[in-house]
């Protein structure tokens, strides 16, 4: 019991998950300053910003509206963050949970997020927070079924495995999946579907702050958009780190092999930045044409490919 | 930082847009522009506020999570400028709402704005 409890609230669980994620973040503000020729913020700044929000600044509720689904929403939408965050870690960091079928699980719970996102932006009640959610909903559409085929893919390269403990050790065994080109194309397609899960730049017509201001957070302000700041700063720590899982070998805690498993996070990270920094946002039609067609074709050569043992 | 333009001769808009490009940089002391009045920490205020823009400004203010820092850019801001004896005119800022930084200049120029808010950044 007291082991359990440590897992989910301090290591791997929601304390670790919150700090890294929060650098990471800091990571992604200092990387787009930097290709922009700026200097970026200070190191803490992700910090500051949360205790901001959750300590100091007051909280407004919208008068016509859902309030209590309002101020739900964020809550949930931390929660199904940490959750996901422990099944993915736990295995990354080599503590089997004895639990098998957890991709299943992840995959569920990594939706949480961003349903309740649509739900707290339908129940504040503002029109714009509705153009954002609707906006928001559809994105979910385009990308969960493309999500799910990478993950059937890694199912087919694992042999029928949906243990990701068990996808982490035949990949320390033999060669990581990103070494095949099944692998490869199932990279790119993971790429951008984690694009579109994080609402970064290609694909951020839900928060669109230039064009409906902040869409589905607009009215958000104090302790519950502190809330939701958290559960981004999880997620965007939470899925490089899956993608790591799923197809870069995972993490070996022993010598160098820590120093590898940070560049290869920072390495997705890097990666997601610069599509974010060099990308303009598409409109919604054109992002669902993008992952129901270009996306799940490759996503379905990669499974063919990884049938034929490519 | 939330950006309220009154009724400007855009010029001080220009200047404020200024202290975001790359050679002036308000990052790097954290702060962003955001696109919702309701994540916004620095209210900035420019141009004449007039008879039409003053319920507007109380509104934004009104919207604006407390606690908020109103910073007035610009001749116009601080006390009207040229415009003060004007028909339309409604009063300064700090008349309508209350003000914790002024900037005065025609307009201010980027660096004037970026102390101005820096010096903001320990009243909290």
């Amino acid at each position: 019991m007291g082991t359990t409890l440590f897992y989910f609230l301090v290591y791997p669980g929601f304390l670790f998950v919150a700090v890294i994620g929060g650098l990471l973040s800091w990571f992604d503000r200092k990387i787009t300053a930097r290709v922009q020729f700026r200097k970026g913020p200070p190191l803490l700044q992700p910090f500051y910003d949360f205790f901001k929000l959750l300590l100091v600044k007051e909280t407004i509720l919208p008068a016509r509206g859902a309030k209590g689904l309002f101020l739900a929403s964020p809550v949930f939408a931390v929660f199904g963050a940490t959750m996901s965050g422990v099944f993915i870690l736990l295995p990354l960091l080599n503590i089997t949970s004895g639990f098998h079928g957890d991709l299943i699980v992840i995959f569920y719970l990594l939706t949480i997020p961003s349903l309740t996102y649509v739900i707290g932006a339908l129940s504040s009640g503002n029109p714009l927070a509705a153009v954002g959610g609707s906006r928001e909903m559809k994105l979910i559409m385009s990308y969960e079924l493309t999500f799910l085929l990478v993950l059937a893919g890694i199912i087919i390269k694992s042999d029928q495995s949906i243990d990701l403990y068990q996808i982490i050790q035949v990949q320390q065994s033999g060669t990581p999946f990103i070494g095949s080109i099944s692998g490869v194309l199932l990279f790119i397609v993971a790429i951008f579907c984690l694009q579109a899960k994080l609402a970064l730049v290609p694909f951020d017509m839900p928060e669109a702050e230039t064009e409906i201001s902040d869409g589905i957070f607009i009215e958000y302000s104090g302790t519950p958009y502190a809330m939701i700041k958290l559960s981004k700063y999880i997620l965007f720590f939470v899925l490089p780190a899956f993608v790591m899982a799923l197809l870069m070998n995972g993490t070996r805690l022993e010598g160098i092999g820590i120093l590898w498993a940070v560049l290869k996070l920072v390495a997705v990270v890097l990666l997601l930045t610069l599509i974010r920094n060099t990308n303009p946002r598409v409109k919604i039609k054109q992002a669902i044409r993008f992952f129901f067609v270009w996306m799940n074709l490759l996503a379905i050569i990669a499974i063919v490919l990884a049938i034929f043992g490519l | 930082m939330f950006h309220f333009g009154g009724a400007s001769c855009n010029n001080c808009d220009i200047e404020i847009l200024d202290c975001l490009t790359p050679r002036y940089d308000v990052e790097r002391f954290g702060m962003l522009l955001v696109g919702s009045i309701r994540h916004a920490d620095v209210l900035l205020v420019n141009g004449s506020i007039n008879k039409k823009d003053k319920p507007r400004l109380l509104e934004i203010y009104e919207q604006a999570p407390k606690p908020v820092l109103v910073v007035a850019i610009g001749a116009c801001g601080c006390t009207g400028g040229i415009f003060a004896e004007g028909d339309t005119f409604a009063g300064p800022v700090d008349k309508i709402i209350p003000v914790d930084a002024y900037i005065p200049g025609c307009p201010p120029k980027p660096e004037a704005i970026l102390a101005g808010v820096v010096k903001l950044i320990g009243k909290n």
